[in-house]
């Protein structure tokens, strides 16, 4: 066991946990924030992004114990107390989820992903921060899977928050 | 419209099962055989029973009392005998989710009899029989005219095998429970179910308990596409966890755990022969299906229904032969039936009209029967020609050269293909209640939302019936204490409670305080009618000449559906098909291991499905349908039918940009390049 403290959507948690905890699952089973979502728990969905001081990041894959400090935010902490983040109402607007349950995971990457800059593995021009066009949000949200098949619908919805 | 519930799905307060909370809540793991053939020698608990946290194992060491064994794939710890490798044999109880899952990997010792298996399904198996039916209640095989003629006179003829993988539903929900027996014995299971009356029904079934003890909870589910569609193992073993150790428990089945006890689409081998006249009409057509199910259980894939469906011929027959491997019992997933099957036809159709020199679209609307071919009953409404030529229109096919093999722009050779959808409509009997409450509409029936958009499509449907602003109904599903309803497959979901509903708004209407409705005597009515939605899928396909890489630059899905009852949710459930075909053509496929019998690429780093650069330019539209001959809403069933055809317009895209026909999904490198 572990005692753990974290600031999660800007107030501080503790808790103690079993040190083999991730912090998805610190997210889900203790502090009852379970917005964060599980669909893999290797890696290989997206579905548990959160940021972690600041950089989107698989909670699944984060020792909880790591991160002993560490500020995170989730989906719960996305929008500020009453207004939805941008992201949000746009994922409404342009139905860019169906069943919901990538939903949570795609807007922490999302809004990780807005924060980034740089060049991705499509950009022609390697030097500098390329225009954030389809191609580029499809290459940058590669990681986050939706078997809905709601990507055509997620790449618009950021494409317009963006622009 | 917004979906109703999307404020809560995109602020993380939209519960799935596993997420209520519950006091001195515990966890379950479950322990998977090693063994896909066999009996269990001894099971050893002694360790796992030792550690500290762990509250209970459950075995066939102690047989749990069950009320029926009938399910053989829900009857858990009732024999010693093994069917499949990663049957669930024993499962850990513990305070933690992390001690349960340590304690039933390691502390477990289960000593077995491995006895030889088989996992391939081969046309020549020598267990191959003819099921009784299939799914659901379809006649196994099917013979009109005679075919050995009609082929002997064609000008052209196609005799081709097509094959499809095991492939798995992996809704990004893993499968999950959680189960809390209360005070006087009722059992509340919150589940990721598609039905929760059906859910309901079977659980109690399964412990012997009257239904209405038990209440099934899932007002979210995480997607499904059939592998919820019926009771899964995680809910009979979270009620027997909590059995016996006195607590709420929770189950998630780990994503590897999904691919042995969901269900998956069946592999086929299909082979198909077309014969037509020098003109192109079809003088004969024959699909004859061989598909696998478990040695416990059958399910027999209805494959080859859609031809009896799509188009005129004198002579034609369908078979559909079953082998039973030491597999798990494959299930429904997207469109069973019609994906497999129309890929198999509608490329069988793109060959046919190349042998024949015909243009493709033309060759299906000289073949487009008057009358449903086998039955011969009249179509409620067919537009499948409407389709086809809005489809050409939109996509530009007009100045199409169909010599194939030509088009090359830089690296990647270029090519496009079309091919036809259809999916049956459908409705099954189903209750409503419509009430005024505290000023507001508020409808009640046990439906399920898995993604589909079915809260927000009723609460339309339910405001148009009454003349009311959407704001003002609430539409409460997920849940069987509320009016029993049919469960969400076979794209019957809107037609079937949305039939209820209407008649339950009515009913309000008519007595100004409640109103309900239980719509089995009109289902029971429909008849006379042939009901089938129809589409036109076309694909553009780049392939890189060196890597044998394919990319899908543009899909177009032509639907006639007849009315779209939300035209942002409904484009969703059309792509979203479609995107799961893309998925099917191009990269889905389970491996089987033959050495050991499991399935290998069992996680969703190796089990590729369709991913966000993987989706260029995918479009879905629709024409006007108007079909009096359906239920209230004159609606034909979308969820599945945008899947259907899509692997069929890739692969024959393939063909025309190289010259290459790939007769076996998916279209991988290795085949392009081979
Ligand atoms: S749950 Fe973390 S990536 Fe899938
Ligand atoms: S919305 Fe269902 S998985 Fe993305």
């Amino acid at each position: 066991m572990a005692e753990i403290t974290l600031q999660v959507n800007g107030a501080q948690r503790s808790v103690s946990a079993d040190t083999r905890t991730s912090l998805l699952d610190l997210l889900r089973e203790h502090l009852d924030l379970t917005g964060t979502k599980k669909g893999c728990d290797h890696g290989q969905c997206g579905a548990c992004t959160v940021l972690i001081d600041g950089r989107r990041a698989n909670s699944c894959l984060a020792l909880a114990v790591a991160w002993d400090g560490a500020e995170i935010t989730t989906v719960e902490g996305l929008g500020d107390g009453a207004e939805p983040h941008p992201l949000q109402t746009a994922f409404m607007d342009f139905d860019a989820f169906q069943c919901g349950y990538c939903t949570p995971g795609q807007l922490c990457s999302a809004a990780g992903m807005l924060a980034e800059g740089g060049p991705s593995a499509v950009t022609a021009d390697l030097t500098g921060d390329p225009p954030l066009t389809a191609e580029e949000i499809r290459e940058r949200m590669n990681g986050n899977l939706c078997r809905c098949g709601a990507y055509v619908n997620i790449v618009a919805a950021i494409e317009d928050v963006s622009r | 419209m917004n979906r109703v519930e999307g404020r809560d799905k995109v602020t993380g307060r939209a519960r799935y099962a596993y997420e209520y909370p519950a006091e001195d809540v515990a966890y379950a793991y479950a322990v998977q055989s090693p063994i896909a053939h066999g009996r269990i020698r001894s099971i050893d608990a002694s360790e796992a029973l030792a550690t500290p946290g762990v509250l209970a194992v459950l075995s066939s060491a102690d047989p749990p009392a069950l009320g029926s064994r009938d399910d053989a794939e829900l009857a858990l710890f009732q024999t010693h005998e093994v069917a499949y490798h990663g049957q669930i044999v024993a499962a850990v109880v513990a305070t933690t989710s992390e001690t349960a899952r340590e304690a039933a990997q390691y502390a477990v010792r289960i000593e077995y009899d491995a006895e030889p298996h088989h996992v391939r399904l081969r046309t020549d198996h020598c267990g191959l029989y003819r099921p009784d039916k299939v799914n659901p209640a379809f006649p196994t095989d099917t013979e009109q005219g005679d075919v050995a003629a009609g082929l002997a006179r064609a000008a052209v003829t196609i005799d081709a095998t097509y094959t499809t993988p095991t492939e798995h539903n992996n809704p990004m929900e893993p499968h999950a429970s959680m189960a809390v027996w209360e005070e006087n014995g009722d059992l509340t299971l919150f589940d990721s179910i598609q039905g929760a009356s059906d859910d309901r029904d079977t659980i109690a079934s399964v412990l012997g308990l009257p239904p209405e003890r038990v209440r099934v909870i899932s007002p979210h589910v995480g997607g499904g596409f059939g592998s919820k569609g019926t009771t899964r193992p995680n809910a009979i073993l979270a009620a027997l966890a909590a059995r016996a150790v006195g607590r709420p428990v929770k189950i998630a089945l780990t994503r590897q755990q999904m691919f042995d006890v969901t269900g998956y689409r069946t592999p086929t081998i299909q082979r198909v022969r077309l014969g037509a006249d020098a003109a192109g009409r079809l003088t004969a057509i024959t699909h004859d299906v061989v598909e696998q199910s478990s040695t416990i259980k059958e399910f027999a894939e209805q494959t080859a229904t859609p031809t009896r469906v799509m188009y005129a011929a004198p002579a034609r027959r369908t078979t559909h032969r079953l082998v039973r491997l030491h597999v798990p019992t494959p299930a429904w997933m997207r469109a069973p039936g019609e994906a497999p099957g129309m890929w198999a036809l509608e490329s069988a159709m793109d060959e046919l009209a190349i042998a024949a020199g015909i243009d493709p679209i033309e060759l299906r609307v000289l073949n487009e029967p008057a009358v449903e071919p086998e039955s011969g009953l009249p179509f409620s409404s067919r537009n499948l020609v409407a389709c086809l030529r809005e489809g050409a229109r939109r996509f530009g096919w007009a100045n199409r050269d169909p010599e194939p093999g030509i088009r090359l722009e830089g690296r990647w050779l270029t090519g496009t293909g079309v091919a036809a959808s259809t999916y049956p409509a459908r409705r099954r009997p189903s209750r409503a209640s419509a009430a005024v409450e505290d000023g507001d509409f508020v409808i009640r029936i046990a439906a399920a939302d898995i993604g589909t958009g079915a809260r927000t499509v009723l609460t339309g449907i339910a405001a148009q019936t009454l003349g009311s602003p959407a704001e003002r109904v609430r539409v409460e599903i997920g849940d069987s204490a509320l009016p029993r309803a049919s469960l969400a497959g076979g794209s019957m979901g809107t037609a079937s409670w949305g039939s209820a509903v209407v008649r339950a708004c009515e009913a309000l209407l008519k007595n100004g305080a409640e109103g309900t409705a239980d719509t089995t005597e009109d289902v029971e009515s429909d008849s006379g009618f042939a009901r089938h939605a129809f589409g036109a899928q076309f694909a553009e396909v780049r392939v890189d000449i060196d890597t044998g890489e394919v990319r899908v630059p543009r899909l177009l899905g032509v639907f006639a559906a007849g009315r779209v009852l939300d035209e942002k949710l409904g484009r969703s459930q059309f792509i979203g098909g479609m995107t799961m075909g893309l998925g099917m053509a191009l990269m889905e496929e389970t491996v089987v291991d033959e050495r050991s019998g499991a399935f290998l690429n069992h996680d969703l780093a190796q089990y590729h499905i369709a991913t966000c650069a993987d989706v260029r330019d995918i479009e879905a539209v629709w024409i006007e349908e108007e079909d009096p001959h359906l239920n209230p809403m004159g609606a034909k069933g979308i969820g599945e039918i945008g899947i259907v055809g899509t692997a069929a317009a890739i692969a024959n895209a393939v063909y025309h940009a190289t010259g290459r026909r790939i007769r076996d999904l998916p279209i991988t490198p290795p085949k392009l390049l081979g």
